[in-house]
């Protein structure tokens, strides 16, 4: 059974296609900007009204509540939001920090930038403490919109053998918008090419 | 003592003075001379009828007439609530939310001052009754109209954030409570501000127009407190009412937050 199964699923902007994304499985996303990748990847999150079947390791959509859909189904936006003043703030009160030990130093980080300023965080900070937000949730299926963007060589390595170990280690699902034709060589199993609204088996370049 | 009558001539000399204002600001270019004299324009017609259709009301008595004047003024005040909002909601909600909030704090209150507080015979007394509720809903619709304009221009700027909460499983409910406390808490600033301040800083309105007419200071004193706790209860009562139905309306069934509800908005992302 699919992790993800998209039927007839379609979103305003977007013609209707079939997906399914299996489990343990990377599909990257390509295409020009605004073609509608972000578009899909908010439908598929259920933050945009949106039409068709959707079924998570075979439960249809309306039979789970938004919140569950949501903590199960991770969406992480190009952009991150924060909203409280510290980064502690972000993260679920009754989690036990020590579980979050492991993602903090994965991507470079330590317990103690959990008292970092929201304020003081720079771009590529943000992005990755925004990656360690949602992971920390451990959702079932990763929407990843260019997760890489804003950083340099090092970093982008370093998520991605996270998200890498994440995938094989829990067996996730993921779709991952990627600009970067090598970037897409290197994390994906299957790569979908989007054009005008439409969803094509893609090239890897 | 006697009431001091005005004279239209008496009355054209404050007019005057208004009219220099506007002068003074079209002379320092401050463009908004024409819109003073606009407002004073519509003061003078709008009390004017106003004092007539009262003259007339009073001596009625008719619950009917009553019933209908007070259905126009929240018609207005509904309206009033809408117009001040830069993004409202779109539809029928845009002027049901204000008209919903302003009939349940604005009609009970004055309702209560009415038959309980006031104890008048009957309860519908046309000179208890209208002034109470004009003063309710003028005060209420600023409370609602201020709550209203901060709620939705606070969901538009912030919406990034709304949706990483709803993002991380948060219920529509957690994922806007901060901007639903301070919308309210921006919309109950003005009337907490004018009780702290009553009688030092200002003399109320009604108050000094008791006194003017020729009440005894104490009496209007009185009547003064009471009309601004039911202000106050009524706005609060109001703006906590319009703040719920506006932040549930923002979302949907699915707990979306849909700007695309408010004019102006639409759907966010690329």
């Amino acid at each position: 059974m699919p992790s993800l199964a998209l039927q007839q699923f379609s979103s305003p902007g977007l013609q209707p296609f079939d997906l399914n994304l299996e489990t343990g499985q990377c599909i990257t996303l390509s295409g020009p900007s605004g073609c509608g990748k972000t578009r899909l990847l908010r439908a598929i999150a259920d933050l945009d009204p949106n039409s068709g079947q959707i079924h998570l390791n075979g439960t249809p959509r309306d039979q789970l509540s938004p919140t569950e859909w949501r903590s199960r189904v991770g969406y992480l936006p190009a952009e991150s939001h924060w909203w409280q003043t510290q980064v502690r703030d972000h993260f679920d009160a009754e989690k036990d920090t020590s579980q979050l030990e492991p993602l903090f130093q994965a991507l470079g980080f330590t317990l103690d930038t959990l008292t970092w300023e929201i304020a003081r965080l720079s771009s590529g900070e943000r992005q990755r403490l925004a990656l360690i937000r949602l992971l920390s949730g451990e959702p079932e299926i990763l929407l990843l919109d260019e997760p890489t963007a804003n950083l340099d060589r090092t970093n982008i390595e370093k998520v991605e053998a996270l998200l890498e170990r994440y995938r094989r280690d829990h067996n996730r699902g993921m779709l991952w918008v990627s600009h970067d034709p090598e970037q897409r060589r290197r994390v994906a199993q299957r790569a979908l090419h989007f054009e005008k609204g439409k969803l094509m088996e893609g090239q890897w370049s | 003592m006697e009431l001091i009558q005005l004279t239209p001539w008496d009355l054209s000399i404050a007019a005057l003075l208004v009219v220099g204002l506007a002068i003074l600001s079209w002379r320092l270019r401050l463009g908004i001379g024409q819109r003073m004299l606009w407002a004073m324009l519509r003061t003078i017609i709008q009390l004017t009828l106003l004092g007539l259709v009262l003259k007339t009301l009073f001596n009625q008595q008719n619950p009917l007439l009553i019933g209908l004047l007070a259905l126009f003024m929240l018609g207005v005040a509904s309206y009033e609530v809408m117009a001040r909002q830069e993004r409202r909601f779109a539809g029928s909600w845009g002027i049901g939310i204000g008209a919903i909030a302003m009939f349940s704090s604005s009609f009970s209150i004055t309702l209560i001052a009415v038959h309980i507080v006031i104890n008048v015979e009957p309860w519908y007394t046309p000179q208890y009754l209208i002034p109470l509720l004009g003063m309710l809903l003028g005060n209420t619709m600023s409370g609602i109209a201020i709550t209203m304009d901060n709620l939705s221009q606070h969901a538009y700027l912030q919406r990034g954030a709304i949706e990483a909460r709803l993002i991380l499983g948060h219920g529509w409910d957690s994922a806007i409570r901060e901007i639903r406390r301070n919308a309210l808490r921006a919309g109950l600033i003005p009337i907490i501000n004018a009780m702290a301040a009553a009688g030092i800083v200002s003399l109320p309105g009604m108050m000094t127009g008791q006194i003017l007419a020729g009440s005894p200071p104490l009496e209007a004193a009185k009547y003064q407190i009471m009309i601004m706790l039911l202000i106050a209860a009524g706005t609060g009562l109001g703006s906590t009412l319009a703040v719920w139905i506006g932040s549930y309306r923002l979302f949907d069934e699915r707990q979306r937050l849909r700007l695309d509800r408010l004019k102006g908005g639409r759907y966010t992302g690329t």
